[in-house]
Parts: structure tokens; sequence; C-alpha cells
């Protein structure tokens, strides 16, 4: 499977191309250069899934792990050494599936929304680079190679985020979550290290042995290396950049801070699953209780936001923590036996990129329409975008958990292992689950029903996206209706056996019965002109709205923390320090250079009858030295 | 005497093939055909030579008595100085077709390769007398190379202090292995190792010997000729002085260190402690006020090969890894440097200073940018080559044991990159009203200086290149 290097090359070719020459080019033709080396990208990812799972399962019954590539690139010790390859193993390859399928989508759709912007051709090679980084994070053979693409990809999400480098506010939240991914990632780093030093190796499955001589450090090494996985995946309370992430443009968002970079994390988790599972499973679990909390607090937020792509980045954080949860509740690696949440996890994670990234692109085209985040420049848009509002009701109805659409299923099944775990948990992750299909029918009513703004309206008549847009739309509409139905646990599984996905009745009916109130109740609230009801809700519990509205102030006790405690009471004393002993200190060393660089200057005099005197006392010099001392 | 054993002599062979069909060339053809078709056969005959020996052999040979020796590292080595010098050859080629040295462009083809090949018998000798041969021959048609603009006040003044302070030096390590056969009785490698106890006599000749190539490699305190003779020689002569002849002595003197003086390794050690000490600092300090590029090229080069010494004091295989990879790096870099010093100094009427180069990148954006790669990768900036090399000269001789040295040297390193970064800024930042205009490079300096960036570039990045070496590398 050699042809696998090329799904890495293709991307980072046409990135090369665009980002040297693309500014020469005219736009249209550096979109269509992008978007055909994806298709390409798209063709050798689904071929590769192909050729992996049609070769069949090996003696012990479980798809086996390839390395087509991985040569040593700087070797340490016998064992440590960092490789540069590919692996493919049931995860990686759904992934290749995952992100070149969005890739794509978002690819053509960028050539209608991106339309007429500045800079067309930079955009499509910063995405070309985003594409070949986040694959090449999950293709990763060791987790060195991981660390080097997880910062790959930080960085081509910050520059997409800054994208609209002329408006104060994209360039903050560049920064932002530049910044406090980068901050996680010290975590990571050092968990890399510590792993590398202890274990004696980077690799994903290390011997035995060096493990058991690492010991505690395992746990701790694992720990750490979870913060930087919390803080690309946004968990609580890392998860501040994400929604002002939502800055870039909108295919970005479907992209990167919907789909793909920000499940790094949970695939992160997943891939050292074994390990967690073997050696740290406490680490594990607070992963559950850090998830669970995560969503929580993001579904209520996401309860009052009026800017909708917030609505859906806070959507994001919540169902990446559902995704966590499952993770961390797997007790044992038998998927029968407690095992369950890693296929659960991974299968939410596959049908949650698909719907979130329709959610997404649907706001995009919403956005396009009426030149606004705000959900109150909305209202009654069912009329003027029947392709837009179809879409966007099916993955709303695919987030709540309805049946026969995608997220049912994942989400059923990440239920189950809760209720596994244990019932507290279980039931946790349900009223979340409600509170998901709550504020999903809250955006998708006060968009497409509710109170329209006819003042705006006609001023500007909203109309339906170009075809470009809408295309997407209804593929990835089509996928989510279906993907539900993929034996899932045929492909990937916690011991890699093939499990038969089968639903845990009890927990479906509730789970069902739960988000069709939660929706009935949306509608009651949301569905009408007048909403007497939510006005009332929200007058009631002002405190509580606006705490929420503000997201519970997180953001600004950060800001309170760097800027009053941090800034002012240690950074200011430093940089005192510095400049005044340091830097004096440092301009002491270059004058005494500089002084001694001035002394020593007679020695060079042009004249050969010195220079031979200097050569001859300097042998002897030498000499009384080696003979004397 | 079995003829088969000249197969082992290929590299000398089929060089000195390459300079009698260049010499003969250059005798019986007229002038036109010789100005039109001497600097490309130049350059096809090398470039012949290469192929013919890229491959080095896999086994340790001593022919003739063991008077020459050859294995599969001064293959490489072979190789890696040949390589450099058609690089040179492609460097020089602005300056030999000018009007002035047209005429004897032939002259400087075949002394050129005639100081490679004494470089070569240096390299593979067994024998002390030998080994002398091989570097008189390196020596004394390399001070014709550096007077050959002898009209110009420069170029002669350079010639006489090289081929002045060099009878010196060869004077004086001629003393020091006379002091071998006096007290051993022998000037076979293999025998005088054996022989070796560190008596006060065999101490002289070690430190007058080391001396001798200290000269060579221009190690503190035997570098005080470089600096004129660098400024004074044509800059493509100063290129190949400062790499191939520097770089060839470095392999030198590590094969003799390893293999003759094995037995006095505490003592060598320390002698090269503080040479290196001295090398690196005084250098850097010197380098720090020069005004001249090519003055300042050779300071750094002295520093530079107090680096490249870490490699040998180290002792072991890793040390002698990266000290040839070290090398390899340091050519590419510094080729880079000098090729578009010179491309600058024949364009443009012998600029060479600091201050001229002020506001480069405006009017020559990609000289500007080939001299700032190549000095970003000789102060050892990442990701070029230059930080590879420098961490595993570093590396090897930290797990050797000498930790103050290589503190020493890294603070150097920090010293250095102040010097470096001021032709940067000169280039980028300092502005000019008078800058040197827009020049357009011929084909063959084009091809040197690719040749160079991609070295500078992909070197460090191919693990490949470390490994190899490292495959054959051998220590004490």
């Amino acid at each position: 499977m050699e042809y696998t290097i090329l799904i890495l090359l293709l991307p980072l070719f046409s990135f090369v191309l665009l980002g040297l020459t693309g500014m020469k080019m005219k736009p249209a033709i550096a979109g269509m250069i992008g978007t055909v080396v994806l298709g390409a990208v798209l063709v050798l990812s689904y071929y590769t899934a192909f050729d992996y799972f049609s070769a069949g399962r090996d003696a012990s019954g479980c798809y086996p792990t390839l390395m087509p590539y991985n040569p040593t690139w700087l070797p340490f010790t016998e064992t440590l050494n960092i490789s540069l390859g590919i692996l493919l193993d049931p995860i990686s390859v759904m992934m290749l599936i995952v992100i070149s399928t969005v890739s794509f989508m978002v690819h053509i759709y960028s050539f209608g929304y991106m339309k007429g912007e500045k800079g067309f051709q930079r955009y499509y090679a910063f995405l070309s680079l985003f594409t070949m980084s986040m694959l090449g994070l999950v293709v990763a053979t060791n987790i060195f190679q991981m660390y080097l693409f997880w910062e790959l990809v930080g960085v081509s999400s910050y520059l997409l985020i800054g994208f609209y480098y002329t408006k104060k506010e994209a360039i903050a939240a560049s920064k932002k979550a530049f910044i406090v991914t980068r901050f996680a990632d010290l975590g990571f780093l050092i968990g890399i290290l510590f792993y590398g030093y202890y274990a004696g190796t980077f690799s994903f499955t290390p011997q035995l042995q060096a493990l058991a001589t690492a010991g505690a450090i395992i746990p701790l090494s694992l720990g750490l290396m979870f913060i930087g996985g919390a803080g690309k995946s946004a968990m609580f309370p890392l998860h501040i950049w994400l929604p002002d992430a939502m800055e870039g443009p909108t295919p970005v968002s479907a992209l990167i801070h919907a789909a793909t970079m920000v499940v790094a994390g949970v695939y992160l988790v997943a891939r050292m699953f074994p390990l967690f599972i073997g050696y740290a499973p406490e680490v594990l679990h607070w992963v559950a209780y850090i998830g669970a909390f995560t969503a929580f607090y993001a579904a209520a937020v996401a309860c009052v936001q009026s800017d909708i792509k917030r609505v859906l980045a806070f959507s994001t954080i919540s169902q990446i923590g559902f995704m966590m949860v499952a993770l961390g509740v797997c007790t044992s690696s038998d998927p029968h036996d407690g095992g369950l949440g890693y296929m659960a996890s991974m299968f939410h994670l596959f049908t949650h990129a698909m719907f979130k990234a329709l959610l997404f692109l649907g706001a995009g085209c919403i956005i396009h329409a009426v030149h606004s985040n705000e959900m109150s420049t909305m209202g009654g848009l069912r009329k003027y975008m029947p392709i837009t509002h179809i879409t966007f009701l099916i993955a709303c109805l695919a987030i709540a958990g309805i049946v026969p659409f995608s997220g049912f299923f994942s989400k059923d099944e990440i239920l189950t292992a809760c209720f596994g775990f244990s019932p507290v948990m279980g039931w946790v992750m349900s009223i979340i689950a409600a509170m998901t299909a709550f504020y999903m029918f809250r955006l998708y009513y006060g968009i497409f029903w509710g109170k329209e703004n006819k003042e705006l309206h006609a001023a500007h008549h909203p109309h339906e996206a170009p075809l470009s847009m809408t295309v997407p739309l209804i593929i990835l509409a089509a996928v989510t209706c279906v993907a539900g139905f993929i034996p899932f646990g045929e492909f990937i599984s916690s011991d890699g056996q093939a499990y038969a996905i089968h639903l845990d009745k009890q927990v479906a009916i509730t789970s069902t019965c739960i988000s069709v109130v939660s929706i009935l109740f949306a509608t009651f609230m949301y569905a009408r002109e007048k909403q007497p009801v939510a006005d009332k809700l929200a007058s009631t519990f002002k405190g509580l709205h606006k705490a929420a509205y503000h997201r519970f102030y997180i953001d600004e006790i950060y800001q309170f923390v760097t800027h009053k405690i941090i800034f002012r009471c240690i950074s200011t004393p430093i940089a005192w320090f510095d400049r005044h002993v340091i830097d004096q200190f440092m301009n002491f060393m270059a004058w005494s250079t500089n002084a001694c660089s001035e002394e020593i200057r007679g020695l060079q005099s042009g004249n050969v009858q010195q220079y031979a005197r200097v050569f001859l006392s300097g042998a002897l010099l030498l000499l009384i030295i080696l003979l004397l001392i | 005497m079995n003829y088969s054993d000249f197969l082992y002599m290929r590299p000398e062979l089929s060089l000195i093939a390459v300079t009698i069909v260049l010499l003969l060339f250059d005798l019986f053809t007229g002038a036109k055909v010789r100005a039109k078709y001497m600097h490309p056969l130049a350059c096809v005959l090398l470039l012949l030579h290469i192929v013919l020996n890229v491959f080095p052999m896999h086994e340790d040979v001593s022919l003739f008595g063991s008077m020459y020796q050859s294995n599969t590292i001064t293959g490489i080595v072979k190789s890696v100085l040949a390589v450099s010098t058609f690089i040179v050859f492609l460097q020089g080629y602005n300056w030999l077709k000018r009007e002035d040295t047209r005429h004897k462009q032939g002259e400087f083809y075949v002394l050129t390769l005639s100081t490679l090949i004494g470089m070569n018998f240096m390299l593979s000798a067994g024998h002390f007398l030998m080994f002398f041969l091989g570097l008189e021959l390196a020596a004394v048609p390399m001070a014709c190379l550096i007077a050959f603009d002898k009209y110009k006040h420069h170029s002669a003044e350079a010639g006489a202090k090289y081929i002045l302070s060099s009878l010196f030096s060869s004077g004086l390590m001629l003393y020091g292995i006379s002091f071998i056969y006096g007290t051993v009785g022998t000037l076979y490698f293999d025998d005088v190792a054996g022989g070796l106890t560190g008596s006060p006599l065999q101490i002289m000749a070690l430190v007058f010997f080391f001396s001798g190539l200290g000269f060579k490699i221009s190690l503190v305190p035997f570098h005080l000729w470089t600096a004129d003779v660098y400024q004074g020689a044509p800059t493509a002569v100063t290129s190949y002085l400062s790499v191939v002849s520097k770089g060839a002595g470095a392999f030198a003197l590590m094969i003799i260190l390893f293999k003759v003086f094995a037995p006095m390794y505490a003592q060598w050690q320390e002698i090269l402690f503080w040479v290196i000490i001295a090398s690196i600092t005084i250098a850097n300090l010197f380098a720090i006020r020069q005004n001249n590029l090519k003055r300042f090229l050779a300071f750094s080069s002295i520093s530079q090969a107090g680096y490249i010494m870490l490699g040998v004091i180290a002792g072991n295989a890793e040390g002698m890894t990266s000290l040839i990879y070290y090398i390899l790096v340091y050519m590419v870099a510094n080729f880079a440097a000098f090729g578009v010093i010179n491309v600058i100094e024949q364009k443009s009427g012998g600029k060479v200073n600091m201050s001229d180069y002020d506001g480069l990148y405006k009017t020559n954006p990609k000289l500007s940018f080939i001299m700032t790669l190549s000095l970003f990768s000789l102060a050892g900036i990442p990701p070029f080559a230059g930080f590879f090399s420098k961490f595993f000269i570093f590396m090897s001789a930290f797990s050797a044991g000498f930790h103050v040295l290589v503190f020493i040297a890294l603070v150097n390193t920090i010293i250095s990159l102040y010097y470096y970064l001021k032709v940067v800024k000169a280039m980028y930042i300092n502005k000019s009203d008078s800058p040197i205009a827009t020049l357009r490079s011929d084909g063959y300096t084009r091809a040197g200086l690719a040749l160079c960036t991609a070295g500078i570039l992909l070197l460090g990045l191919i693990s490949a290149v470390y490994d190899s070496i490292n495959c054959f590398a051998f220590g004490m």
C-alpha cells in the first residue's frame, strides 16, 4: 500500500504550488488546483479504506496494523528514535475518510462562499496545508510524528482563523486560539518527553518490560498528553478559544473547528487507548469526568447564545465532551464488557463530523444570505432557502438523536456505555442529550421559523445559496441519513475483533423519548411569532440567563488572572529585572568582548616575521604545557 | 608486484590522467579553442573523475609495502574533496574568463588538480615521507594559485606570505618527524604506532607535527597567515583554500592522530583542548571587527576549524562521523558564501567590504538569500544543515566527557551569531544610497550556487547522509 504516501504528498504539493505561485494565478484556477488535488486525495483515501478492509482480518481476528512507510529520521538509541511514516489501522483509515470527505466538501463549498474574497488563492493554499497536516496527524506512526503534525495543524488553524487579517476580532481570535492550544501543547510535549525518557520509545506500542520499569510515570505522562488533547479538543477549561475561532471563514469552521482538528484530542486518547486502559484506567476516568462537565457546561451556554455560529461552536464542544466521556467510561478493552465506549466514541466522531460539517456549511449559507451571524436578523428563512432548510433540519434531527439519522445510533451507543459505567453517568449524559436536542431546535426555529425580521428581509431579499454551496449540503445530508446503518463495530472496536452493534432497547427508547420531549418543548417555546414562554423564562431567571449568555464569565476570569494577576504581579517585576539586570549584564558582556577584540588587534600585524615568531612560541608553549604541567 | 594493486589507486590515477590531459590541451591548442573549450573540458573531466570514484571500495588495502593505504572512509573523503573542487571550478568561471586571466586559465586547473592529488596522497599515506610529499604537493602549487593575479599587489604579497609560512611550518614538521624516526626507528605508520610510548622526545615530535598540520587547517596559534592570504588571493582560490585545503588537512590530522598517535591519546587531547579554545575564541574576537568580507570569512573559518577539531578530540566513531559530516556541511555553506562574494566582486569591480553590501537585498534578492542561508548555516541556526552538524559534533565531544570545552564552544557560537548576523543586517536592513547594481551571473556560477543551496537545505534534513557516513566510521 505504498501509494498511501501520496495522500500526504499531494496536498503538500498543492500547498507549495499555491503558496509560491498562487497569487500570480487567477483565483478560479488556484481553487481548481486545490480542489482537484483534494479530489485525488479523496479517491486515494477511499481506495485505501477499501484496500485495507477488504484485505481481511489476520489470524487473531483483528485488522492488521500496517506501516507501508516508516523510515527512521533521527535515531537516539536502539529503541528511541523519531520516525516519519504512515500507519494504517482501523481508526486511522476511518479518519482518512472523514478528513478527506469533509475537506473535499469544504473545498467545493468555498468556491461559492469565498467568491470574490481577497486572498482566495491564499485561502486554498492554507486549506491544503491544513489537510496535509491533519492527514499526517492521523497516520502518524509514533507519538512524536503526531506531535509534529499536531503543531502544524495548530499553525494552519491559526492562519485560517486569522484569514481576514484586517479584522481586529479575527486577529485576536487567531492569537487566542494559538496561544491557548500552544499552552496546552506544552503539557503534551512534556508528556511525550516523559514517555520517551522512561518508556524508551516514542512508539504507540512500547515493549512491556520498558513500561513495567517506567511504572508510575506512564499515568503521569498520559495525563499530560491528555492536557494537549484537551486544548485541541476544547475541553473545559481550555475551551475558550473555540467560540472565538468562529471569526474565521465559515467553511473553515466547518472543516477545522467542527469536524477534524477539534477531534484530534479524542483521536489522541483513542490512539493511546491500550496504554490508558492497561496502565492508567484512573486517568481515563478523569477524562470521562472532564468530558461530562464540558458537555454539560457547553450545552448550558449553547441554550442562550444568539450568534448562530457560537451556538454551533458550543454544541461542538458539548459533542466532543460526549466522545471523551465515551472513551473515559471504558473499563476494559473487551467491547462486550466495559469496552463499548471506544467503538461508540469513534462512531460518534464519524457521524458528528458529517452532520456538524453539514450544520456549519448550512450556517454559512444562511450567513451568506443575510450577511449576519445574529439570530435576530433571521427568522422565517424556510421560505427563502428550502434546500438549506431541509438539510439543516436533517442535521438537527441527527444531533438530537432521532431515528433513523446517524446521530441516534452513535449517541445511543455512548449512552449505553455510560449506563454500563454507572447509572449516574448514564443519566447525566441523557440529560445533556436532552439539552442538545433543545438548543439545536431553538436554533433551528430561530433561523427558519419564529419571528421574521421582515424589515431587513425586505431591504435585502434572502436567497438560496448557489449550487456549489448546496451540493455539498445535499451530499452531507445524504451521508447523515445513512451513516447510522454502517455496521461500525465490524470495523472498529476496542479489542480489534468484530463487534456486532445491537441497540439497547431500554436506553434507545428512553433517550428517544427525552429527545422528542425536548424538541416539543423547543417547538412550544420558539416556533411561533411570539415567544412569551421564552421571554418569561429569561426574565425570571435573569441572572442565570445573563451568566450563561456570558459563558459563565470564564473568559473574564482568564482575563482577570492573566492581566491582573500574572501580568501585574509576575510579569512586570520580571520585565524590570530583565531590563535592568540581565540586559545590563549582557551589555557588559558585549562591551568586554569588544574590548578584548580591540586589545588583541596587534597580534595580526601583517608582518611575516612576527607570524613565524608567534607560530614557534605557540608550539613551544604547547610543549611546555605538555611536558611540565 | 601485482599490477592490479594500481586499481586501488583509482582516485589518484584518474586525477593524474585528468591533469595530464588538461596540460596537453593547454599546450597544444590555439588560443581561441582554449578560451572556448578549456573550462567545459576541465569541468567534464573532473565530473568524470567523480563519477568513476563515487563508490569507494569497501575494504582496507595496504599497497607498495604499506606506503599507500586506503579504505572506505578515505574513499568517501576523497570524493567529497573532488566534488568540492568541482564547485570551485564552477565558481571560478567568471573570474577565469576575464581578459587578464583568460590566457592562463589552463594553469589554474592544472595547479588546482595538482594540489588535489597531493591531498589524496596525504590522506592515503602509510608512511611519514609519503605523507610529507603529499603535503608539499598540496602546498607548493597552492602558493602559485594564491599569487595567480601576480600583477596585483595583494595577491603577490599573499603568495609570498603563504610560501614563507608554509616553509616554516614544513620545517618544523620535518623536525618533528625526525624525532619520531630517532625514537622509534621507522616511519611506517603501522610500526610507529607500536613504538610510541609518550617519552618527552615523542611529545616534541607530536607537537611539531601537529603544528605543521595546524598551519594547514589554520588553528590558533598557527593561523596568522590566514587573514592576509584569504584577503589577497583571488576569491575562487580563497574558497578552495578555506574549504578543500582545510578539509583535507583536518581529515589527514584525524586519520594520523587516530591511527599513528593513538598511544599518545592523552597528550594530543590536551593539545587539542587548548588549541580548540584558542581557535574558537580568538578567531571570533577578530571576526567581530572585520569589515572586509574575505578577511571576515577567514576568521570565521578559523573558528569553524576549532569546531571541526571537536570531532577529533572526541576520539570515538561518533566523533569521526560528525567530523566528516561537519566538514561536508561547512563546505557547502562556505562555498555558497564565497560564491556570492565572488560574483559580486567580479561584477562590481572588486567590492568586498561589508558596507558595500548595504541594501543588497533590494537589488539582488536571490544572492542575498543564498548568502543569508549560508551564514545561518555557518552560525548553526535550525533547520539548516549547520545546526545538525554542530549538534552532532557537540554531542560527540560531550559524550566523550569534554563538558567545559563544549560549553566554551557554545558560548562562542553565540558570539559568532553576532557577526554572521551583521552581514545579514547589512544586506536586509541597512540603507544605502548607492547599492550594488542588479547582477546577472552566468550558468556555471548559478549551478554552483544551486548545488550549495540544495546542500544547505537538504543535508540536515535527509538523515541518510549522516547514517551512511556512520556506517564506515571508526574510533580509536
